[in-house]
């Protein structure tokens, strides 16, 4: 089938993008729109004694002038976080609610100061140079450890010491047992380093306001329109949501970060209705930098025991997970993945994990592509070479040793996920097979020759993919075309492809008239947006269930039309069959008689649509081997990958295309991570060190090699239509891939222990640490 | 101040302050919003056009710099409107582009290869593509697109057939 499950179709969203003519939000220009310009914090932490907008009210083409104290006295709320662990039954965090301009007290570089709104841009920014804000500099801390030190600053007063709550998993005294019979234990300190998504497309956000309806139009650079459409209706504008309509055109790129609404989406309304006027910012990169939400940055002392032969006995890990200045968006939820998968597709029996949640006068943390996956994933791999190592057998074996076999499918770890499938082993040979493993020490003599080291490591991943319930529909029209009406949100996916696909090859009707509603909260009636790895299965398997019906309320129609009884009816590639008869009718002709405009029988109602939901709270487990080869040239410290292959355990596929690109794009940023991207604040002043794209390495096409990709798919067992996720699995697979590969070049000069990003000058110190110290 | 311009083949005259960017330009004057802001700072490479074939960052040059130059933008590109030219096309056969930010900027960075190398090397075009960033796509089917489209516009290859039109409404 040309378009149906398993093709790689073309995507019908390109056309637009390739000829420049997609709308992202700041494309969009609205009849007397004014424009806005933030004045963020410089101050990491200080008070704000005073501030002084005279001269920037009095600017050229300013219209107004917002400042934190505008926000109290137009009683506006602020933004929580998304939920709390003790939303779910979970330790009591320290709630905070975050201002959208701050009135008192700044607790990061970058929180929004004041708002100026003015005819053009060029003027706002002018002008917002013109505000004076007196501020008392306070002390500020900025890494995990100074913020759990003795005597830290308190990032909020009621919460000393910084820590919001702690979470733990396992039996810390089976595991103090597990530690003192093994033959053999092993410790790391790793960081897992702060970094970014930086989506292409810098945050946006189009405020319109409608003083005679009393109504509001937002335009956001959002995954996810229906939360934002919430979460400012109830919390921060506290007006009844049907007064406000959001919407997501093109959004280019999200990875996290644009989950969830931040304070210009709210401004931008608000300040529509100060003014009179519609107003727009459009962030640029150094205020997204500095005021997007961040990923990762985790410090964890991880152990782990084993016995002679390297089956792990158990594992101990102790985290410091930084949040930030706040609790926004769901920056919960990477603690929670940070711990749950440490197992990995490892047998493990006993496990003593705990991690922290750290206040610190940073921007906030938030999902980002993995949302502590990587952080939990880079743990038991780095923690597994770090066995291998200490007991002199490969790194291959080790893992070998401790696979949870296919036999035990389901397989429940030590901290409750399930497993449905898996066929760990099988796949791992089918990478080393790719990667040809066996003909490294060749690859490596060569290396050597022209005065390069050589490594190599193998890394497996799992991953939980899908979150939530959501909801799809599929509604014909009376020339019989059907539209898809997507909870989920496509913001490069291809989702309005994918799931045409699946529609078209369930429906059996053509792919090229399938048309596809998503991001607009007046279109669509409820959604959740599209993160987590998640719209393959909730999407595709709403999408399933509401084709079902379809199928089964046709089948009816059908019946009345041919004149025989539904039970009659068989449905197969588009047409329903009157079996007693050679009477037939197409999907097509169905929807079409549906909408007649005499005669339909009433029971029928009117057209053919139907709405199905599809819930996320049984997940799924895409899970795949990474097997790295660098080379590092040792005066420099410069480390390429010289050769890399992969090998995913998707499930079923809907559009290889697509999932080689979401592969391949999510292991650029683990590449990322490992080797160049890293979110630095100055330790004393906590400033924002990387504040440009001169500062922070994003990855480029000439950093990255050669890659050889390859499926071992087994369709999962646990959703109607066997799909696994695939959008997070390459940026939690490729760190510590790339770190093993770096260690174990460096390990025979000495080097024990790396941590990311691997840039030349640590790989070069390192290199030189060793010499020294062998010296 | 009053600038002339030519554009996509057009001359045009537009009205601008000193401090205005060709980028700025190019979007809010001329309403060619393919274009696309994605640093500010001359790194990203999303505000490429073409000046006299030449890939440049149009965030770092003032409208009033680009006086008598020929400027292409992605609008440019194909031959005619409703048409795509062969690497646009050959963007979409290889999936080479994801969110479609960066995708201007990287389609015109591919046409300045290939004016002047018609069998480039996949360093080539490493090389050509890498003062733009892609956070999508992680390259390799960028690349894989550019090879297509030298290896089309070589006349080794037909085109495929024309690209599906279809209703679509995601706005």
């Amino acid at each position: 089938m040309k378009f149906g499950v398993g093709q790689p179709v073309r995507r019908v969203e390109d056309k637009r993008f390739i000829t420049g003519r997609g709308r992202y939000v700041a494309d969009h220009a609205v009849p007397g729109q004014a424009h806005a310009a933030i004045v963020s914090s410089p101050h990491a932490h200080a008070r704000i004694l005073g501030l002084d907008v005279s001269a920037a009210a009095a600017a050229p083409g300013v219209l107004a002038v917002l400042t934190g104290a505008d926000v109290l006295a137009d009683g506006l709320g602020g933004i929580p976080p998304l939920f709390m662990p003790q939303n779910a039954q979970g330790p009591f965090g320290y709630r905070t609610l975050r201002p959208i301009l701050i009135p008192d007290i700044v607790r990061a570089v970058g929180e929004r100061v004041a708002m100026v709104i003015a005819e053009t841009p060029a003027q706002a920014r002018d002008a917002a140079d013109l505000i004076e804000v007196d501020y008392e500099p306070l002390d500020a801390v900025v890494t995990l450890e100074a913020a759990v030190a003795e005597g830290a600053p308190a990032v909020w007063p009621d919460c000393p010491g910084n820590v919001s709550f702690s979470l733990t998993h396992g039996d810390p005294a089976a595991t103090d047992a597990a530690f003192a019979k093994a033959a053999v234990t092993v410790a790391l300190r790793l960081e897992n380093n702060r970094i970014i998504a930086n989506a292409m497309e810098p945050r946006a956000a189009l405020g319109l306001y409608d003083a005679a309806d009393e109504t509001y139009t937002l335009y956001a650079t959002s995954q996810n329109p229906h939360g934002f459409k919430e979460m400012i209706a109830r919390d921060v504008l506290g007006i009844p949501a049907t007064r406000l309509r959001v919407i997501a055109p093109d959004v280019g790129g999200g990875f996290g970060a644009k989950a969830d609404c931040y304070p210009e989406d709210a401004l931008v309304l608000w300040a529509a209705r100060r003014v009179g006027r519609p107003v727009k910012w459009v962030g640029t990169r150094s205020e997204g930098l500095m005021g997007d939400n961040h990923g990762r940055d985790q410090l964890v002392h991880a152990e782990l025991a084993a016995d002679a032969e390297g089956r792990v006995l158990a594992v101990r890990a102790r985290a410091l997970h930084a949040i930030g200045a706040y609790h926004f968006s769901a920056g919960v939820a990477p603690l929670l993945y940070s711990l749950r998968y440490i197992p990995g597709v490892y047998a493990i029996d006993t496990v003593d994990l705990e991690t922290r949640a750290v206040f610190t006068h940073t921007s906030p943390l938030g999902v980002y592509r993995g949302a502590g996956r990587p952080e939990a994933i880079y743990v038991i791999e780095r923690l597994m070479d770090e066995l291998a190592t200490r007991l002199g057998i490969s790194p291959v074996d080790v893992r070998r040793r401790n696979f949870v076999p296919p036999a035990r499918m389901p397989y429940k770890t030590q901290t409750g996920a399930v497993y449905d499938t898996g066929e760990f082993e099988a796949l791992f040979d089918k990478a080393l097979a790719l990667a040809d493993w066996d003909g490294f020490d060749a690859r490596r003599s060569e290396s050597e020759a022209r005065g390069r080291l050589r490594g190599r490591s193998v890394a497996y991943y799992i991953e939980h993919a899908g979150i939530y319930n959501d909801r799809m529909e599929i509604r014909f029209d009376p020339t019989g075309s059907a539209t898809i009406l997507a909870g989920t949100h496509s913001h490069g996916q291809g989702h309005a492809t994918a799931f045409a696909q699946l529609v078209s090859e369930q429906l059996g009707i053509p792919f090229e008239a399938i048309g596809y509603i998503q991001g607009d909260t007046d279109k669509v009636m409820i959604g959740r947006g599209t993160y987590a790895a998640r719209s393959s299965l909730i999407g595709g398997s709403a999408l399933k269930l509401a084709g079902d019906k379809i199928i089964e309320k046709g089948r009816r129609i059908a019946a009345w039309k041919l004149g025989v009884e539904p039970d009659e009816i068989t449905f197969d590639a588009g047409m329903f069959v009157a079996r007693s008869t050679n009477r037939s009718m197409h999907m097509t002709e169905v929807a079409i008689a549906s909408f007649q405009a005499r005669g339909v029988p009433e029971e029928f109602a009117l057209g053919l649509s139907a709405a199905a939901t599809y819930s996320g709270d049984v997940p799924n487990y895409p899970n795949g081997c990474h097997v790295c080869e660098v080379e590092i040239d040792p005066e420099t410290g410069a480390v390429e990958l010289a050769a890399y292959a992969v090998v995913d355990d998707v499930g079923v596929v809907i559009n290889p295309m697509i999932v080689e690109g979401q592969v391949h794009g999510g292991l650029a940023q683990g590449i990322g991570q490992a080797l160049l991207e890293h979110i630095v604040y100055d330790p004393d002043s906590g400033q924002l060190v990387t504040g440009t794209f001169n500062d922070y390495c994003m990855p480029r096409a000439d950093n990255l090699g050669p890659l050889a990709m390859a499926h071992h798919n087994v369709p999962c067992l646990t959703n109607p239509i066997g799909v696994k996720g695939c959008g997070e699995s390459g940026a939690i697979g490729a760190p510590p891939a790339i770190m093993n590969a770096i260690l174990d070049a460096l390990r025979p000069l000495g080097v024990a222990h790396l941590d990311m990003p691997a840039t030349p000058s640590r790989v070069w110190a390192a290199i030189a640490a060793a010499r020294r110290a062998a010296a | 101040m009053s600038v002339e311009l030519k554009v996509n083949g057009r001359a045009v005259t537009v009205d601008v302050e000193p401090r205005t960017t060709l980028l700025d330009c190019v979007r809010d004057e001329l309403g060619l919003k393919g274009t696309h802001a994605g640093c500010e700072h001359g790194v990203c490479g999303a505000c490429t056009v073409l000046l006299d074939g030449q890939p440049t960052r149009s965030c770092l040059m003032f409208a009033v710099q680009a006086d008598g130059y020929e400027i292409t933008t992605i609008e440019g590109v194909a031959p005619q409107a409703g048409e795509l030219d062969v690497i646009q096309d050959a963007f979409c056969e290889a999936h080479g582009l994801q969110c479609g930010f960066c995708t201007s900027g990287m389609i015109l960075a591919a046409r300045s290869l290939l004016e002047r190398e018609a069998s480039p090397t996949v360093e080539d075009i490493r090389e050509a593509i890498s003062g733009n960033i892609c956070r999508c796509t992680g390259y390799g089917q960028i690349i894989e697109a550019i090879q297509l489209a030298a290896e089309r516009m070589r006349g080794q290859n037909a085109p495929a057939s024309p690209s599906l039109s279809r209703t679509e409404a995601v706005r």
